[in-house]
């Protein structure tokens, strides 16, 4: 029996060199979506891990800031932070700034299911709205054209 | 004080993520780059090396707000950013802001103040 994914190759046939191409960038650009919106909220549950063992003047005294470095979680929060920017970075190439903005806003969504899961915080009604309010949001801007400026600022 | 440590956030975020924003784009021409080819054009690029350097600077900026400031206050606050962000992509990147879009920015910009305070 023919698949989805089958009949979807077969429709394909035929169609353009351009399309598919464009088929390809928008699954790349989907996956960095995805990857960049999971990591940041990630990357600072880390950081938010291994800072909490430091006393709270890590932020005035630079000798604190040096002794969280060298801790494991805190590094592996840097590591993710920094492949989050690289990731970001590449998601820009190939999608607008008006556009990256609000999708991987649903990050926010992210961290407060993780407060309320991992590390079981209350999350107030107006919290929650914010939340719902993210979300539509993103699946508006998610529903527009992912670029739409070429690489010289000329409108597509 | 507060207002000046915000402004600091603010802008070096803006103007990070605008050239950015701009410097990728001539790179995905040809489809995203992969991170071995974006960490090489990090490092060879001036702007983009600028706008990580605007990066670093909102980021510690936004750690000084943070020890005279509430959170409450620092990170509703600094979501400025993205609605400053968005109207600028408008006029200095030359995207087109449909009305979809418009809304949605508009939407998660007030679903960020809600979520953060």
């Amino acid at each position: 029996m023919l698949s989805w994914g089958g009949l979807k190759w077969v429709f394909a046939i035929g169609t353009t060199h351009k399309t598919a191409l464009e088929d390809r960038g928008r699954a790349v650009a989907w996956r960095l979506i995805v990857f960049v919106t999971l990591l940041k909220p990630l990357s600072n549950l880390f950081l938010a891990w291994g800072m909490k063992e430091l006393p709270s003047t890590l932020a005035v005294n630079p000798l604190l800031f040096l002794r969280a470095m060298v801790d494991p979680l805190v590094v592996i929060g840097i590591l993710m932070q920094i492949v989050w920017l690289l990731t970001r970075m590449s998601l820009l190439s190939v999608a607008d700034l008006s556009y990256v903005l609000p999708v991987t806003a649903s990050g926010y969504v992210l961290s407060a299911l993780l407060g309320r899961i991992v590390l079981h915080e209350q999350v107030s009604a107006s919290r929650w709205l914010g939340v719902a309010m993210i979300t539509l949001g993103t699946v508006f801007v998610a529903s527009s054209p992912r670029i739409t400026v070429a690489p010289e600022g000329r409108q597509r | 004080m507060r207002w000046i440590w915000l402004s600091a956030v603010v802008v070096s975020a803006v103007a990070g993520d605008l050239l950015q924003s701009r410097e990728m784009k001539t790179a995905g021409e040809a489809g995203a780059p992969g991170l071995g080819r974006v960490l090489k054009l990090a490092v060879t690029r001036w702007k983009l090396l600028l706008s990580i350097l605007c990066m670093a600077i909102s980021f510690f900026a936004f750690l000084a707000l943070v020890r005279t400031e509430p959170l409450s206050f620092a990170v509703p606050a600094s979501a400025a950013s993205f609605a400053l962000e968005t109207v600028l992509a408008k006029f200095v990147l030359g995207e087109r802001l449909a009305a979809r879009r418009t809304a949605g920015a508009i939407l998660v910009c007030g679903g960020i103040v809600l979520v953060a305070r």
